[in-house]
Order: C-alpha cells, then structure tokens, then sequence
C-alpha cells in the first residue's frame, strides 16, 4: 500500500534529532519484548506485523511513538487473529485502545519471474499494491542495476496476508538518486527489491 | 496521547495511556499461558547484554587485522560474523559488509521501518527510527550527514542502502591510518556504532 510509513524522498522533515537513546521508558522494552514473544510463539509473522504498523491510521502512525506501532500492531494481530478481543484490551487498559485499520488482501508471486544476475539492468514494475508490499514507492517504475542477490525469502505481500507464494530472493539494486529525484544529493541509492517487483530493462 | 480517529466505537473514549496499554497487553498474554513475564526479562537481557555494538566492533576490527577473515566477510557476512559466536536472527538471511575506503563512503537505513543488524550492530539508535533519517537521508544524504557531523569530502561517493527486505547490511568503516598495528583488542574500543551504520567517520 502507498501508505504514510513509505517516507523515503518525502520533503517537509526538519534535521534529524540526535537521539541515540534504543529505549525512552521501560514499557518500550515490554512492547518490544511481547511481540517478539509473540513471534516466536507463531502467533504472527515479521510480514504480518510489519503491515499492521503500516495500517495504523495516518495522524496515529505520525503522532505515536516508534513503540506505539509496535504495540499498536501487536494488539491489532491479536484482536484480528481471535487471541484477545479488543474489549477486553480496553478494560484492561482503562481506556480506548486504538489499533490498526483492516487490511485489504494479500497477492502472490508474480507468475513469470526472472533470475538476475550482477550488472543486469532492471526496472520496478508499476504495480499499486493494495495489501503489504515492500517495494517503496520512490522506485516505482525507475530502471537500476543489480549488484547484489540474497537467498530466498518469504514473498511479503503473500506472507503478511496468510497467501500461499514461494520464497524468492531480493535483488540489491543501485540507482543514481539524481534519477529518482532530480534535486537530491548525488548519490548511489541501493534497494533490497524482490524478485516479484523486478523486470529487465528494455 | 493523540486522540485517535480509527478507535472503532470507543472513539469517544480518551486513549489508555500507552503504558497502561503494553500492562493490558501483557496481563492477557499471561492469562493466555504465554509466560510474558519470563520472556521479558529474556528480552532485556538480549537487548543490554548481547546485542551490543561491541558485536560489530569486534567483526571491524577481525577484519583490519586478519585478511583472510575479511575476505570471507565480504563472501558470505552470516557465516563469517557467526565465526565470532554472533548469531543472526533466522529470517536475516543475508549480511552484506559494505567496504568504506577514501573515495567510497557508506551509509545504511531503512525507509519503511527500522531494520537493522541488530544482533551485530546493536538495536539501532532513536533517531535512525525517527521518520526525519527515513524520509530525508535517500534524497538529502550529503545534507543528512554533515547535519549529522560527517561533512564529506566532495570527491567521496555516497552510496545509502535502504534495508527494504530482510537482508542486512553493516557498514566497514576505514581504519584510521595511526592505528596500523594496533592489537585486535585495542582496535575493537574505536569502533562506534555510528560509524557501523555509518553517519560517522573514526
């Protein structure tokens, strides 16, 4: 989804805020720890618990905290997969708990994919993905070159919504940042692609 | 806390505090056989104790002192950190060491989240998941670093790598030139996180 967390090139941010500090509170600990546990335990995935930070109400995933997502996703998975019903959440925690908005389905590999090797010219395809997708979207379309590949990996747009695909690998792919936008820096921007979101270039 | 719009009926309610949430979460995991407690404190043991930057540190400086293992990092980054008893969580498949040099400067990030190395570089600091470095250091990575501190020659090359799947990347920084023939141990206490990720220089 073309969703608020896919900020790569977005403008209007002010400096970065140097802030080394991995933890503010300990509750942020607590969040992080309980949905590791809950991964662990196979309650959900990464995948799963990626794209329900990602549909977290716009002004919610602005304004919350990193830990909040966190948490924010936990509890969404939870209430969605029958663990905990959302009321019960509230009573607990004497208050609303928001959680994530629900999520539109999941796709598969694409049929007809390609093995690449180092120095191939790619494009990203011009998909619009309306479930959870890892390709953001400052490379939609743009042509780049392979310079790495990774073993295979669960297909995220399938994996987040329980849809069967197989595994594929992820393409390291270099594109000139003054092609993705025209008043960037100049630089060399590298993108871990899957194989789903990539085809050889004209 | 932000009111949130998507809290479903209780809308009208006041949001829980989020600590009073991550209690809620917890209580019902625990109701539900799941051992939070316990999982906790494993938790925060990993995240103080072993998932530490002085991991990375030791791969760096491994690899000034030792080219065979350097070469074998550059092969295959999992099987050469797991040599130093660093282990990677299973779904990071792939670790990709990125060679900092005089006219080559690295810098990793993650534009739709947060991932990281994190069992060899340490859980990534608070600004690298705040959506200021996100958004700005793809388009304005030159601007981003020397706001950061690094202000880079102009003849260096940048080249920013956005962890957008579930490879990893760790940045090699140079070695500073007055420390050639240092021992292993002592070159292991110059090695920053920052400049594993790679907003700094040593």
């Amino acid at each position: 989804m073309d969703g608020m967390h896919d900020l790569g090139g977005k403008q209007g941010f002010g400096p970065v805020r140097v802030d080394d500090a991995v933890f503010h509170a300990p509750w942020e600990k607590r969040a992080n720890a309980l949905y590791s546990l809950a991964v662990k335990l196979g309650v959900f995935n990464m995948d799963e618990y990626r794209h329900a930070i990602e549909r977290m109400e716009p002004r919610h995933y602005l304004s919350a905290s990193y830990y909040e997502r966190s948490l924010t996703s936990l509890a969404t998975l939870c209430v969605e997969k029958g663990l905990i019903p959302l009321d019960e959440l509230e009573r607990r925690a004497g208050g609303a708990f928001p959680i994530a908005l629900p999520s539109a389905a999941g796709r598969s590999n694409v049929a007809a994919r390609e093995r690449f090797l180092p120095g191939d010219v790619v494009q990203v395809v011009t998909d619009q993905v309306a479930g959870h997708v890892r390709m953001p979207a400052y490379v939609r379309g743009r042509v780049g070159v392979v310079v790495g590949e990774s073993p295979a990996y669960p297909f995220p747009d399938a994996h987040a919504h329980g849809v069967d695909a197989d595994d594929e690998p992820t393409y390291d792919v270099r594109f000139q940042a003054t092609d993705l936008w025209p008043d960037a820096d100049p630089a060399l921007v590298h993108v871990g692609i899957f194989q789903s979101y990539l085809r050889r270039a004209a | 806390m932000a009111a949130n719009p998507s809290a479903t009926q209780a809308s009208h309610r006041t949001t829980a505090p989020v600590e009073r949430r991550v209690d809620a979460l917890e209580a019902a995991l625990h109701e539900r056989g799941m051992e939070p407690a316990a999982f906790i404190a494993e938790f925060e043991h990993l995240a103080e104790e072993e998932w530490v930057p002085r991991n990375g540190a030791r791969v760096v400086a491994k690899a000034w002192t030792d080219p065979a293992f350097r070469r074998r990092l550059f092969a295959n980054g999992r099987d050469a950190v797991g040599e130093l008893g660093i282990a990677m969580p299973r779904h990071h498949r792939h670790l990709v060491v990125l060679e900092n040099t005089d006219r080559v400067h690295n810098v990793i990030c993650c534009t739709l989240c947060s991932c990281t190395a994190f069992t060899v570089i340490g859980l990534p600091p608070g600004w690298y998941k705040d959506l200021e470095y996100r958004a700005r250091v793809v388009r304005q990575s030159r601007a981003v670093l020397k706001e950061m501190g690094l202000d880079l020659p102009a003849d260096v090359e940048i080249r920013v790598w956005d962890t957008t799947a579930d490879t990893r990347y760790m940045v090699l920084p140079q070695q500073p030139a007055h420390t050639t023939g240092w021992p292993e141990e002592a070159l292991v206490l110059l090695v920053t996180k920052d400049s594993m990720i790679g907003v700094a220089r040593l």
